[in-house]
């Protein structure tokens, strides 16, 4: 019965039409879960910020995990892309007249991610490591000091009343292109490039890899979709200001992406949803209601400094579960390793061909 | 003949310390030329500037007449001048087949934009690197290996998929860099068939270098003896073994071969 479920699941993973069925089934739900309210409004949100989630750990496994760096610089960009895109909604763009035109402030930043992943790039060439690590938060602190000082963007008090313009398809939409556009760049030479770097940047120059051209494209590409999910959250949250991007940002994304699994997009899939989940159920109110069946004894006090406090003690759970994963569970629950049906076709079988001829074919 | 990698009066200091002192090269197209020298004597730095690992700190290196000092190591490389390495350097946690799939980058013919749209020469360029890898696998007969992680394999299989990474820059030079360290007697003259072999199929040009005497000895047109950063002989293997130079400051440490 087993062995008969398993030849199953071979088959479907090999069919053409699976992954453009899953995308169409996929489409038509993102619009009609809003249109006809198939689900509650709370979940449809929690699905946004799922799907802005993933955006935002795929695109930094590619620099975290498959180029092996330590980058802390993911909330940074996603800031740039949030200030970037609600200034053009609500001061720039004609937006009363034109509401078609939030994609293109989306893309807009992006795109302004995308050139400050440039600059971020040019220090990855000389240093590597811990010293990366360091001016990656410099960067950081740089962007949210700025955006402080600048009186026109609302300074430390931040942009309040944006537009709430990010709806699910555009999420689900944005989801499929980063995610599309991830395993496109891993699986070309670029993105064997990356893997080489963080295997052995000096072999990889002598097997003519150009680094830095390579290093370049991996820093523009994660920071244009942080641009993108920071672009889309300025959107959903409509409040935006430079505390929301600070360092506890990106410790939520590297939580993601190292408990999903460096090196592989099913791990930061995986990892964005357990996260997200995991997120909603550490409210006050949920916790709260999973231990009243504690006596008052222990729950009075338990609620009076803990779970009320749950905010708060965010701060400490989370970069404690960052701590725990890294020591003992340093490639996550998918590192290295890749669900099928992300691996195109040609690599899988110039992999499989001559080892296991006899595993492929129908049933 | 002509001559496809020259060098003149090359000099590299690490700091205060001479490395390499007036190197001198003449390598002819089609030569198989040996590097020997003791601990030390600065063999490895010469593979390091010819590959741009090192600046030359004075001199010129010339390859088919275009100027290697200056450029940086995968430009040098796309020049089509491959290498192996002392201590294999292998993407130990990558599969065999992207191990070679990788040494293709320069080969590859397709932009940026191309590759994360998955479009244009994207396919068909892919398409043929996983050929171009296989068929080199296959000649290595490491072909049933190809999904295996390179640190799995056995250390003589390490040593031969680091020669067909080299190839797959589709070399016209070839750097071998101890190609014989850590084998016995037997895999030695293996070895030696095996170097014969690739330079007829691959029409290389290699040089190398080994202390493995009867290696060098054994297949070497020529033989250039370095010690301490400087040339003390050059000639063919058997003008090499008679000199009485060489022989006080290398041959004449211990038993030969």
């Amino acid at each position: 019965m087993n062995a008969l479920l398993r030849n199953h699941w071979e088959w479907l993973l090999e069919q053409r039409w699976l992954l453009p069925g899953l995308l169409g089934i996929g489409f038509v739900l993102a619009f009609a879960i809003p249109e006809y309210n198939l689900l509650n409004k709370y979940v449809q949100l929690v699905l946004m910020y799922l799907g802005i989630n993933i955006i935002l750990a795929v695109s930094l496994n590619l620099v975290n995990g498959y180029m092996g760096e330590f980058s802390l610089a993911h909330a940074g960009f996603m800031a740039v892309g949030a200030y970037t895109a609600a200034l053009l909604t609500m001061k720039v763009l004609p937006m009363a007249a034109y509401p078609g035109l939030f994609p293109l402030a989306v893309l807009a930043g992006g795109l302004a991610a995308a050139l400050m992943g440039l600059i971020v790039a040019i220090p990855s060439f000389k240093v590597r490591g811990d010293y990366l690590a360091i001016i990656t938060l410099a960067f950081l602190m740089i962007v949210k000091s700025v955006i402080e000082n600048i009186d026109y963007i609302g300074g430390p008090r931040g942009i309040p009343g944006i537009k709430r313009l990010t709806t699910l398809p555009w999420v689900f939409f944005w989801v499929v292109v980063s995610v599309w556009v991830v395993r496109n760049f891993v699986y070309s030479k670029y993105g064997r490039g990356v893997l080489s770097i963080r295997e052995d940047e000096i072999a990889s120059d002598l097997m003519s890899v150009n680094t830095r051209r390579v290093k370049f494209l991996a820093f523009m590409t994660s920071s244009f979709f942080a641009g993108i999910a920071g672009a889309l959250f300025a959107h959903l949250l409509q409040f935006i200001s430079p505390r929301v991007f600070d360092i506890i940002k990106t410790t939520d994304i590297l939580i993601m992406v190292y408990l999903g699994g460096i090196a592989s997009i099913t791990g930061s899939i995986i990892g964005a949803t357990l996260y997200t989940v995991l997120l909603e159920i550490l409210r006050p109110s949920t916790v709260a209601g999973l231990l009243s069946w504690l006596p008052a004894m222990v729950f009075d006090p338990l609620n009076e400094y803990f779970i009320r406090h749950l905010g708060v003690w965010r701060m400490v759970i989370m970069p404690l579960l960052l701590v725990l994963v890294m020591l003992y569970w340093p490639r996550g629950i998918m590192g290295l390793r890749e669900f099928r049906g992300f691996i195109p076709r040609r690599d899988r079988e110039a992999h499989h061909r001559l080892t296991t001829p006899e595993k492929r074919g129908t049933p | 003949m002509t001559t496809l990698l020259e060098a003149t009066q090359v000099k590299h200091f690490f700091g205060g310390l001479c490395a390499v002192a007036d190197f001198n090269l003449d390598l002819q197209t089609g030569q198989l030329m040996g590097v020997i020298g003791p601990n030390g004597a600065g063999k490895t730095t010469v593979f390091n500037l010819i590959t741009g690992v090192y600046q030359a700190s004075e001199g010129s290196i010339r390859f088919k007449g275009t100027e290697l000092v200056g450029k940086t190591p995968h430009q040098i490389t796309a020049l089509r001048i491959g290498r192996t390495f002392q201590n294999i350097r292998l993407f130990r946690d990558l599969s065999v087949l992207d191990n070679v799939r990788i040494a293709h980058y320069a080969q590859a013919d397709y932009s940026p934009l191309e590759a994360l749209l998955h479009m244009g020469r994207y396919r068909r360029e892919e398409q043929r690197i996983i050929e171009n890898s296989q068929r080199l696998l296959s000649i290595f007969k490491l072909e049933a290996l190809a999904g295996e992680t390179a640190r799995n394999l056995p250390y003589g299989l390490q040593r031969r998929l680091e020669i067909a990474r080299a190839l797959a820059i589709g070399p016209e030079l070839l750097l071998l860099d101890e190609p014989a360290a850590g084998m016995n007697p037997n895999e030695i003259d293996q070895l030696m068939e095996f170097i014969q072999w690739i330079r007829q199929e691959f029409k290389l040009t290699i040089l190398l270098i080994e202390h493995q005497m009867k290696l060098v000895m054994g297949i070497c047109e020529r033989i250039k003896v370095l010690d301490f950063g400087e040339t003390l002989a050059e000639g063919p293997p058997e003008a090499i073994q008679n000199d009485p130079k060489v022989l006080e400051a290398y041959l004449g440490e211990g038993p030969v071969g």
